[in-house]
């Protein structure tokens, strides 16, 4: 009970977080070198790692189903399989997971810090609303990267299934036929659904770490733990909301 | 004692501190006990008291990072547990530890406050910044990160910033912690220039005899979360509470059995 009571409070004062960060939203013009800051953080250094993984799970997931269909000769529908996974799910939720390990993390230790050290109350004495400069540029940046991400995710991922196939003797699928399996089955509905998630996602990811950033208390040591639960927090609700946002989607 | 409003750039209008029967519960510990005082505008008011007194948990209710249990914080006419009132006086709080932003150089440390408030053009707040930064012989760290500061500079840049601010209010969280005796010297004297030059009200929570005795208009004791006396610092140089005198001029009693069990686990 006591456990549901706190998720309830937590919950609610994330929600007053948002607020607050709303009320601000007017002054987002003027914290524009901020919010290009941020949208470096997120976006451009989660970028090679994205680009990487993004490009060998395409890979691995032409392999696998090339293995599996080709004992009943739809290895025609790879590119169809490799694109509609990757935009619909593994894009998104790859990319998600990615921005919790590399920025969401990055996020909740900064804001912790600055909570520890006290930076977040010379804030407040100062009557600059840590939600203004701290919460807002960056849930902007994510809103505007995830889909940025998301696309090159895509593009790695189908990518990669696309030399996979050429080129791995038992599959040998040639890139053209493969691209038309992929455009013939997926339509731009398809692509839209995945950039929605990646936005969920992205918007939920920053609320997590820099609420949990900056509701630390206690001293250095809370920090790391603080790191720690952002991650695991952003993880769970990342792969439940994956559930609920693609049922809704179907 | 107060000091008259002067028109330097930096000056603002003082107000005072009125704090009413303040009583302060951490899960049921109570850390302030029905604390009643004054702070008169204009004036320097030193709060002194042992470590674990109360005396910077009275300072977070008077900035408003704390609300009391019962009783009342007023800042001037306003009520300090309201938020607002942040926005309603220039209120400037130095950190025991300076609580710079780590990410930002001294120079936009300072610029912070008057940019995110829009209080004039880049050209009118590098006036602003320089002019703080010069009253603390702080120019030639402009340009440096916090990181690269001792900790003397840190406390300057501290007050330097709080100063861009053109508080109505001066708070300041021991001063002079950490700090080496010359230093210290520095920062009291900071203090007093400061009130010259901008007739502000500042009150200074320290455990510092010297500089308490030295740069303030009044002086309040707390102890164990009680104010124990308030009044003019010649009032404690002879005072007859034996705890009071204790505090400010401690004596170590080597008959003290605690020290004789130390002695034991030396041998």
């Amino acid at each position: 009970m006591k456990q549901l009571t706190a998720l309830c409070e937590n919950f609610g004062s994330a929600i007053c977080m948002l607020a607050r960060s709303a009320r601000h939203i007017n002054t987002l013009p003027r914290q524009f070198p901020r919010f290009i800051e941020q949208c470096y953080l997120i976006g451009y250094t989660t970028l090679p790692i994205v680009t990487i993984l993004s490009f060998f799970i395409g890979s691995v997931l032409a392999l696998q189903s090339g293995y599996s269909m080709q004992n009943f000769g739809a290895k025609q529908f790879i590119g169809t399989l490799v694109g509609l996974s990757m935009c619909r799910e593994l894009g998104p939720v790859m990319v998600a997971i990615l921005v919790t390990g590399r920025a969401g993390s990055a996020i909740t230790a900064e804001l912790a810090s600055m909570n520890v050290y006290q930076e977040i109350d010379a804030l407040m004495t100062m009557n600059i609303p840590p939600e203004r400069i701290l919460v807002l540029p960056r849930l902007a940046a994510v809103l505007v990267m995830m889909p940025v991400l998301a696309i090159i995710a895509n593009l790695c991922g189908w990518y990669g299934g696309a030399i996979v196939c050429q080129y791995t003797a038992f599959i040998s699928v040639d890139t053209q036929s493969y691209f038309a399996a992929l455009k013939r089955y997926m339509e731009f509905n398809d692509i839209l659904d995945g950039l929605l998630k990646a936005e969920i996602f992205g918007f939920v990811i920053v609320t997590i770490c820099c609420y949990i950033g900056l509701s630390v208390k206690g001293g250095p040591r809370e920090i790391g733990a603080s790191v720690t639960r952002a991650i695991v927090v952003s993880l769970i609700f990342i792969l439940v909301l994956d559930y609920f946002v693609t049922k809704a989607l179907l | 004692m107060s000091a008259a409003n002067t028109t330097t750039p930096l000056a603002g209008k003082t107000v005072g501190i009125s704090i009413s029967h303040l009583t302060k519960q951490f899960n049921n510990v109570t850390v302030l006990h029905d604390v009643s005082f004054d702070v008169h505008p204009g004036e320097i008011f030193c709060l002194m008291g042992p470590s674990g007194s109360g005396k910077t948990v009275l300072l977070k209710h008077i900035v408003g990072l704390e609300t009391p249990t019962s009783g009342s914080v007023r800042i001037g006419e306003y009520d300090a547990a309201d938020p607002e009132t942040r926005a309603k006086v220039h209120l400037a709080f130095v950190f025991q530890a300076g609580a710079l932003f780590n990410s930002l150089s001294v120079y936009d440390n300072l610029a912070l406050y008057p940019r995110e408030h829009r209080l004039g053009s880049e050209v009118s707040i590098r006036e602003r910044v320089m002019y703080a930064l010069q009253i603390l012989s702080l120019e030639k760290a402009a340009g440096k990160m916090p990181s690269e500061l001792s900790g003397g500079m840190k406390k300057r840049v501290a007050i330097a910033r709080a100063l861009v601010m053109e508080p109505q209010l001066f708070l300041y969280d021991e001063p002079t912690a950490e700090l080496d005796p010359v230093m210290g010297a520095t920062i009291s004297e900071i203090i007093g220039t400061l009130r010259e030059h901008t007739a502000v009200t500042s009150l200074v929570v320290t455990h510092d005899r010297s500089l308490a005795l030295s740069i303030a208009d009044r002086v309040a004791i707390i102890m164990d979360g009680r104010i124990r006396a308030v009044g003019v610092p010649d009032d404690f140089k002879h005072t007859t509470d034996p705890a009071i005198a204790n505090f400010l001029n401690p004596v170590v009693d080597i008959k003290n059995p605690r020290f004789k069990q130390l002695e034991n686990a030396n041998e």
